[in-house]
């Protein structure tokens, strides 16, 4: 069962290629993120897995195998875009009435119950509410169709620390309860470890990686020993940094233990793995590693 | 709410270790200390993702680990409890290990390894050996549903 399946999926606006060659399938009752720089091609992406955008080549389906974009694809997907879309002058009471006529399937009991738990005032106008705030009612409004799959721009961005746990525990939540399928963009990569089950890494256009993140953390070490030294054949360095007599390499290996002389072996995390694989697209950019090797 | 659980989670994000293994071990130290004892219920799925703001799967993933290694067991449509069999080291084994360390950490400071040194040959080493141990028990491991 997949949520999203890309095949071939391009996207260009005039000259410019946003997104290419991306095929991809995320699974069901998990979450995926989608990590990459600003202008990498992820709301791009998003865009075209929510229907708002067409594809330039290529196919995107959802919900095993509907169009997306179509009616029913619509239903069982909901999108909170970047910016927290509600309109600023409605009150938190409207925009409930609002979503609730504007779609077939609306859990009126739950908007109401969430609006307590987070003790909002519902004559507020949205406009008046603080970031938090405002950023749990967009995704009450989602949340409260009942979507099959819901996607996130960029959610916790501009949230503060505090404001992010809290909307971060209403997904996972609502992915316990309801069994939701989760598609999010993010640039906060310390928070991603625990959220998130799939990754996908978008740069320059292109998908980079993308895996489970499991077997993306089990199959890359951090690898420290003497520079020029001996390798284990097995390793496929993607990040390299030398400091004298020391190198460490982010390298792609399954075997935990090294074999070659001189050389400690940890585990990445996916902080880790994601800068390096963001850092390998730009191999003339210098770079250094602050990492203490333990 | 339901009665709450005797054991509550917290995460170290800066420990390296994964989050899974760090709920597991969590439980595995109460159990050890007395903190939670046969038929004591683990916290429900969705309070722990709602708490802590992880992944339901990760937590899932915890308490299959957990019933794996015979600590818990699922009852469905009730949750995650304490099972009656568990081990507990006993206390002159663990006085036998105590002093056997540290004899050791005489050793160790001997041979002119300050306090950072005997902590990184020490937490490197029991790295490997959680490693060499996980990959000798990751195949008789089986799949079991937790409700």
């Amino acid at each position: 069962m997949s949520v999203v399946e890309t095949r071939g999926l391009a996207k260009r606006y005039g000259r410019t290629i946003a997104l290419q060659d991306c095929d991809l399938t995320l699974p069901e009752g998990q979450l995926a993120a989608l990590v990459g720089p600003n202008g990498a091609g992820k709301s791009t992406l998003l865009n075209l897995v929510v229907g708002l955008s067409r594809p330039s080549s290529g196919e995107v389906v959802v919900l095993d195998g509907i169009p997306a974009g179509s009616l029913a694809a619509l239903d069982g997907i909901a999108y909170v875009a970047q910016d927290m879309p509600l309109y600023r002058n409605l009150s938190a009471a409207d925009m409930i009435h609002l979503t609730r006529n504007l779609n077939g399937t609306f859990d009126d009991a739950y908007a109401q119950r969430r609006l307590d738990d987070l003790g909002i005032e519902p004559r507020r106008r949205s406009g008046r509410l603080s970031g938090g705030q405002r950023a749990q009612l967009a995704l009450t409004l989602a949340l409260a169709r009942h979507p099959r799959l819901l996607v996130l721009d960029e959610p916790t961005a501009s949230l503060d620390p505090l404001a992010r746990h809290d909307f971060m525990a209403t997904v996972m939540a609502a992915m316990a309860e309801d069994g939701v399928s989760v598609v999010l963009s993010s640039h906060v990569l310390s928070e991603l470890e625990r959220v998130a089950d799939y990754l996908v890494l978008i740069s320059h256009g292109r998908v980079r990686i993308d895996g489970v993140v499991e077997d993306l953390l089990g199959t890359h070490r951090l690898l420290t020993g003497p520079t020029g030294g001996e390798r284990d054949p097995g390793w496929h360095a993607v990040q390299e940094t030398a400091a004298g007599a020391q190198t460490t390499l982010l390298a792609r290996t399954v075997a935990p233990v090294p074999t070659a002389q001189g050389w400690e072996s940890r585990p990445v995390t996916l902080e880790e793995l994601t800068m390096a694989y963001l850092r390998e697209e730009k191999p003339s950019t210098p770079w250094t590693l602050v990492e203490v090797a333990s | 709410m339901d009665r709450s659980s005797p054991i509550a989670f917290t995460l170290d994000p800066g420990s390296g270790v994964p989050t899974y293994l760090q709920l597991v071990h969590q439980v595995e130290h109460a159990v050890r200390l007395g903190y939670l004892t046969p038929g004591d219920q683990l916290p429900k799925v969705r309070e722990v993702v709602a708490a802590l703001a992880i992944n339901p799967n990760t937590v899932l993933k915890a308490y299959r680990e957990l019933e794996n290694k015979g600590l818990t067991s699922g009852r469905p449509g009730q949750g995650t409890f304490l099972s009656s069999a568990v081990e507990q080291v006993d206390l002159t084994g663990l006085t036998g290990l105590r002093r056997r360390l540290l004899t050791w950490l005489g050793d160790a400071d001997g041979t002119g390894l300050d306090h950072a040194g005997i902590v990184a040959l020490f937490t490197s080493t029991l790295r490997d050996f959680d490693e060499r141990r996980e990959t000798r028990g990751a195949g008789r491991r089986a799949g079991g549903g937790v409700a």
